[in-house]
């Protein structure tokens, strides 16, 4: 076989491998991703039995605490309506009253039941808005 | 304040200038306009340098009449911290950034000042030009400004934000910064190749060494932010494919791609169009990770909130894209190879197949971590895919990038024969079956079937980098006499670049059997416990003994006291505490604010060679709050001396009211190898950057270059 040709076999292999696997990445990502969904749109639609990531705001004087379980509200980062969330396990440093988090669970009778060890807190401090 | 601001406005003129200078003596050749441009630079490293001096002084003198120190210090803070948080907030890092850039700069077009006469006038113009964006965020956005004044001028600061006192978040952001800053170096001068069609490895050489240091300061900041989160964060992990992380692995990835590359054009001028691709890729991945970390587009552990320097950022980061891709377009006839791969069983197609890795890589983290945008944009709905996502594909080309880190360097450029493959590889080979077969021994063949394979690709780069240090060595003995340690030292001074590759390789291979080994077979368990209960988490049971106070000078801490036993035998005790900082208002009372602000969570850590006891503990402050809602009521509390007299009675009260408490217990095998990976590849990459005397130099220049035209008469090149 001469060069040139044994070159193109082997340009055309790689390129079909780095395709494939460009498929695969694009449809694995959108398989397996999970729905980030805001309190109000939650609240509007939300299936029951599937997973959500909730993205908001804890809604001041709403954190009650019970041994390791905590309860709480979240609300739209621009304000809005609430939904109830319930979460156990230990939570992250920041998180406080006021603190904007991220949550994976799904919604059981109209409250969010977080999946422990999926909550995350913002760190609100690093280049901080002037409004907090 | 006055002085800071000055500085500002005259490095953005310097910067401006810098930049018009550059190219009207690129443009013109005219050597004047290139000395003057060059001298702007120069300038610029110096008002910058005496702006972050000016910044500096204010914190430490904590000078809240500067708007910066009140936000983020206080006459309480630690002087460490107080000397370091100039960068935690968005204008003190682009300071930061600005002055490592003109420092930098100034450096590389001093030591170019004699060579390079027609790319390093371009490549002044981009220095300058990438400057004036960032003087100019800070001159012309408020939030951006390090010199706003505060209106009215409080007596104390907010202090700095708890969670990031740690030395290694200290350390962080500057080691991050230098390391993007770093790319724009060669950026600049491959730009400048580009722009006059000096196309050769001219530019390569004389920004190498830059490009290694911006890639190890750039490793250290990510190992410093692993670290931080490891003993930092109550949460246990070293690495959550995290938006802000994911930012800075991105210029990692393809920079560690570009200065493998580039070996290759030295050498055999291939992969011209990859590498001025590759460069371009790298700076722009830089400058994005800059912005990422303040657009607030991503949610991210670390918000940023929505900050108004996204746009400007934007329009800069196509400009830098678009500019870079439209000028290796334009100049592709003038980038062609001066050789074609010859067989696949060379250095050079490693070097190929270890860049398509590395870039592959760099794909897979740059869909995961923009996919919410790209859902978004696909499907209207966002959506964000978890670290699972990511290690499916990261985990096997990290396998084969180790596997392939111990073949590259010592296969012959060209070709090699296969019988000649085979004896090379046959003891490696051996070493990788031998840590399948331990693995397999300790732990079960089928536990983790990547932990194993990366194990194995491990042992395989190890033994070649130790067998290449020994026959180097014993080489050199038998050539020169003396000691065999003596034959090594000399032979790792003479070839520093080679053998300070081998050492980061090494490196690499360590810290990630480290992580495949953590990730594969840790054991984590989550319990509210009572005191005198326990918590199983593998072979080890984890204790409460007793709970803890401390109040400290600006911080309250409740603990615990954990015993850890192993076959009923006592291992070690841990000390896991969470601190509460008050907050800076009454809303809570004047006793409850002491309890109710920010939490840092200070980790019980036993580390040891084998296997880290981790501990966190999230205390349960419930039978406190009878005593604090009195303690909010009392008269005369306003008084700071009965406020510390009810706290400390208050603290010292909890060892005997509290309850119970959340432990979360991790035995983590093999971390501190992570660790230590990560000093050997920052030994590597000194030895590799650490400057050859001249003699030397020309000497070994002329021995490759002998060597070069020996092969060269062996096997006549057919291109």
């Amino acid at each position: 076989m001469d060069r040139a040709k044994k070159r193109k076999i082997r340009l055309i292999t790689t390129l079909t491998i780095a395709l494939l696997l460009a498929t695969a990445l694009v449809y694995t990502s959108f398989s397996a991703s999970t729905v980030t969904r805001t309190p109000s749109q939650l609240l509007a639609n939300a299936q029951p039995g599937k997973s959500y990531e909730l993205n908001g705001r804890v809604v001041r004087g709403s954190l009650k605490e019970s041994g390791q379980s905590f309860s709480f509200r979240v609300q739209d980062r621009v304000g809005g309506k609430s939904i109830p969330v319930t979460y156990s396990g230990t939570v992250p440093d920041p998180f406080r009253e006021g603190r904007e988090v991220i949550v994976s669970g799904e919604v059981k009778n109209g409250v969010f039941v977080g999946k422990p060890g999926t909550l995350i807190t913002k760190c609100p401090s690093k280049f901080k808005n002037k409004s907090e | 304040m006055i002085l800071g601001r000055a500085c500002i406005l005259a490095a953005f003129v310097l910067s401006i200038y810098a930049a018009c200078a550059g190219l009207y003596a690129a443009r013109t050749g005219r050597r004047d306009w290139a000395v003057s441009a060059r001298r702007a630079i120069y300038g610029l490293a110096a008002v910058s340098v005496a702006a972050f001096i000016t910044i500096e002084l204010a914190y430490v003198n904590s000078d809240f009449s500067y708007s910066l120190v009140a936000q983020n210090s206080s006459t309480t803070t630690p002087s460490f911290y107080k000397f370091t948080a100039v960068w935690s907030s968005q204008a003190g890092s682009l300071l930061l950034w600005v002055m490592v850039l003109a420092v930098f700069s100034a450096a590389v077009l001093y030591s170019t000042r004699r060579t390079h006469l027609q790319v390093a006038p371009y490549a002044n113009a981009v220095i300058g030009a990438v400057a004036a964006f960032f003087v100019g965020l800070m001159l012309f956005a408020p939030e951006a400004n390090p010199f706003l004044a505060s209106n009215p001028v409080p007596v104390e600061g907010n202090g700095l934000n708890p969670l990031l006192r740690h030395p290694s978040m200290m350390f962080h952001p500057p080691m991050l910064y230098s390391g993007y800053v770093g790319f724009t170096i060669p950026f600049a001068f491959a730009v400048g190749a580009l722009a006059t069609g000096r196309l050769d490895a001219g530019w390569i050489r004389s920004t190498r060494k830059f490009a290694l240091l911006a890639w190890t300061f750039l490793t250290i900041g990510i190992m410093l932010g692993a670290r931080w989160s490891y003993s930092e964060l109550g949460w246990g992990g070293y690495w959550g494919w995290d938006p802000v992380e994911n930012a800075s692995l991105l210029p990692w990835l393809v920079g560690t791609a570009f200065i493998h590359s580039i070996m290759v054009q030295e050498r055999r001028g291939m992969l011209k169009v990859w590498n001025v691709s590759l460069i371009a890729t790298a700076f722009t991945l830089s400058i994005l990770g800059t912005f990422l970390v303040r657009s607030g587009i991503l949610d991210s552990i670390h918000a940023f909130g929505e900050s108004t320097l996204g746009v400007p950022f934007l329009i800069f980061l196509c400009v830098i894209a678009l500019g870079s891709a439209a000028l290796i377009v334009s100049r592709l006839p003038d980038l062609r190879s001066s050789h074609r791969l010859d067989s696949l069983l060379s250095r050079e197609a490693m070097f190929l197949l270890n860049n398509l890795l590395l870039v592959g890589m760099a794909a897979v983290v740059f869909w995961g971590t923009f996919f919410p945008l790209i859902s978004e944009a696909v499907t209207g709905t966002k959506a964000s895919v978890g670290p699972p996502w990511f290690t499916r594909y990261m985990t096997p080309i990290a396998i084969l990038l180790v596997l392939i880190s111990g073949v590259g360097p010592v296969i012959p450029w060209r070709r090699m024969s296969r019988a000649k493959a085979a004896a090379l590889f046959a003891l490696p080979g051996m070493a990788a079956a031998a840590a399948v077969v331990a693995t397999g021994l300790l732990a079960g063949l089928l536990h983790s079937v990547w932990a194993t394979l990366m194990f194995a690709a491990a042992a395989f780069a190890l033994t070649v980098m130790l067998r290449e240090f020994f026959s180097g060595a014993r080489a050199r003995r038998s050539l020169e006499g003396g000691s065999l340690p003596a034959a090594l030292v000399r032979l790792v001074v003479r070839n520093r670049r080679r053998y300070g590759g081998y050492v980061v390789h090494a490196g690499v291979a360590v810290m990630l059997a480290g992580v495949a080994a953590s990730s594969a077979f840790n054991h984590t368990a989550e319990r509210s416990l009572k005191v005198g209960q326990s918590v199983k988490a593998g072979d080890y049971t984890f204790k409460y003994v007793r709970a803890t106070s401390d109040a400290h000078n600006e911080r309250l801490s409740f603990g615990a006291i954990v015993d850890v036993f192993r076959d009923g035998r006592r291992v070690t005790t841990v000390h896991p505490t969470r601190s509460w900082y008050p907050v800076n208002s009454d809303r809570m009372g004047s006793v409850g604010r002491f309890f109710g602000g920010e939490a840092t969570s200070e980790v019980g850590l036993d580390a040891g060679l084998t296997r880290d006891i981790w501990t966190a503990i999230q205390p349960d402050l419930r039978p406190l709050r009878p005593a604090i809602a009195a303690g909010n009521r009392l008269s005369g509390i306003e008084k700071p001396e009965i406020q510390a007299i009810v706290i400390t009675a208050i603290v010292d009260a909890y060892p005997r009211k509290a309850t119970t408490a959340t432990f979360r217990v991790i035995v983590n095998p093999m971390v501190t190898w992570i660790w230590i990976g990560g000093m050997i590849v920052l030994l590597g990459a000194i030895t590799a950057m650490w400057p050859a005397p001249d003699a030397l130099r020309s000497r070994v220049s002329a021995l490759a270059a002998a060597r070069l035209a020996g092969a060269g008469r062996r096997a006549p090149s057919e291109a």
